[in-house]
């Protein structure tokens, strides 16, 4: 067994309507940031697990990501980074 | 008849849903987020408000409630289940109504009356109303803005599982009568079966003139009318 610690990135899925993204779209623009054109907004879920190796590591977050961390209506969702802690 | 209302650590409009049952001459029955079992309940409500401080998704934890099993159980087997606000978010995460209710367009929580239009009356929750008329109740939500993707509205729409719409003042359903962005102005749903009902708005809460409105009285009395076979 090994400690793994995993990035995972849930994202609202392309023409899902960001209302967040679009707030700060705006505000990059009155800052000044005129050439942005798009901003959306995701979250970052850090887990810590120990698991047999990567690919057990992997496939259990891809569990959790279908179960729990991301709804499959609004969010898509990466297993971004495993490494052995 | 009895009625469940379920309270999860977070939930703020379980008093209210309590006090709506007994109104309309149920008996109402507290059930807690562990508890199990909905034996003899003839049908079961999921309160407003903040389950689990809405975190990761609000009614994304709450949906993985011991007490959750049980209601899909019930569901299931044809039992008349009922969400409101969070309990609506709720039902959708559970999978027990299809789409997702996500932040409003506004970006800000909104707590304000609206007015909504009865699209059905053929069904368990609303047959006490006529169908067209409007309704005054208040919202209060800031993830309201209901999602699914178009395949899943058409079948809404073409199955008439839309319930309630928002409207403006004109009974119209425009963008400006739409508090959230929600999709075809959808303020609430039934399942494919006809016995889940989910809805934002607080017919709880628009319960007597005295508070404002008692137009949400009919969600009750057509739920009891139901149960007693009387429609």
């Amino acid at each position: 067994m090994s400690r793994f610690r995993i990035e995972i990135r849930v994202t609202p899925r392309p023409g899902i309507l960001d209302p967040q993204g679009k707030a700060i779209h705006h505000s990059l623009h009155n800052l000044g940031w005129t050439a942005v054109d798009d901003v959306r907004v995701g979250k970052a879920i850090h887990v810590e697990l120990d698991a047999g190796g990567a690919d057990e590591a992997r496939s259990a977050a891809e569990e959790m990501c279908k179960k729990l961390l991301a709804n499959p209506v609004t969010e898509d969702f990466e297993v971004y980074q495993v490494e052995e802690a | 008849m009895k009625v469940a209302v379920l309270t999860f650590p977070g939930s703020n409009c379980d008093y209210d849903l309590y006090h709506a049952v007994k109104q309309v001459g149920g008996e109402p029955v507290w059930r807690w987020h562990r508890d199990r079992g909905l034996d003899g309940m003839d049908a079961v409500l999921l309160p407003g408000g903040f389950s689990y401080g809405d975190y990761l998704r609000a009614g994304a934890i709450a949906r993985f409630s011991p007490i959750l099993e049980d209601v899909v159980a019930f569901a299931e087997s044809g039992g008349p289940v009922v969400g409101i606000c969070n309990g609506f978010q709720i039902l959708c995460e559970a999978g027990l109504l299809p789409g997702a209710l996500i932040r409003n367009e506004s970006l800000k929580f909104q707590s304000e009356d609206c007015l909504l239009r009865v699209e059905r009356t053929d069904s368990s929750f609303t047959s006490n109303y006529e169908t067209g008329q409007i309704l005054r109740m208040p919202l209060a939500h800031a993830e309201g803005n209901y999602r699914a993707d178009d395949e899943t509205l058409a079948s809404l729409e073409d199955e008439g599982r839309v319930l309630f719409r928002y409207v403006d003042a004109s009974g119209e359903a425009t963008p400006e009568g739409n508090p959230n962005g929600s999709r075809n102005n959808i303020a609430g749903i039934l399942n494919a079966h006809g016995n889940v009902m989910g809805m934002m708005p607080h017919p709880e809460r628009a319960m007597e003139p005295l508070l404002g409105s008692d137009d949400g009285l009919g969600v009750f009395s057509s739920l009891m009318a139901s149960l007693a076979g009387t429609h």
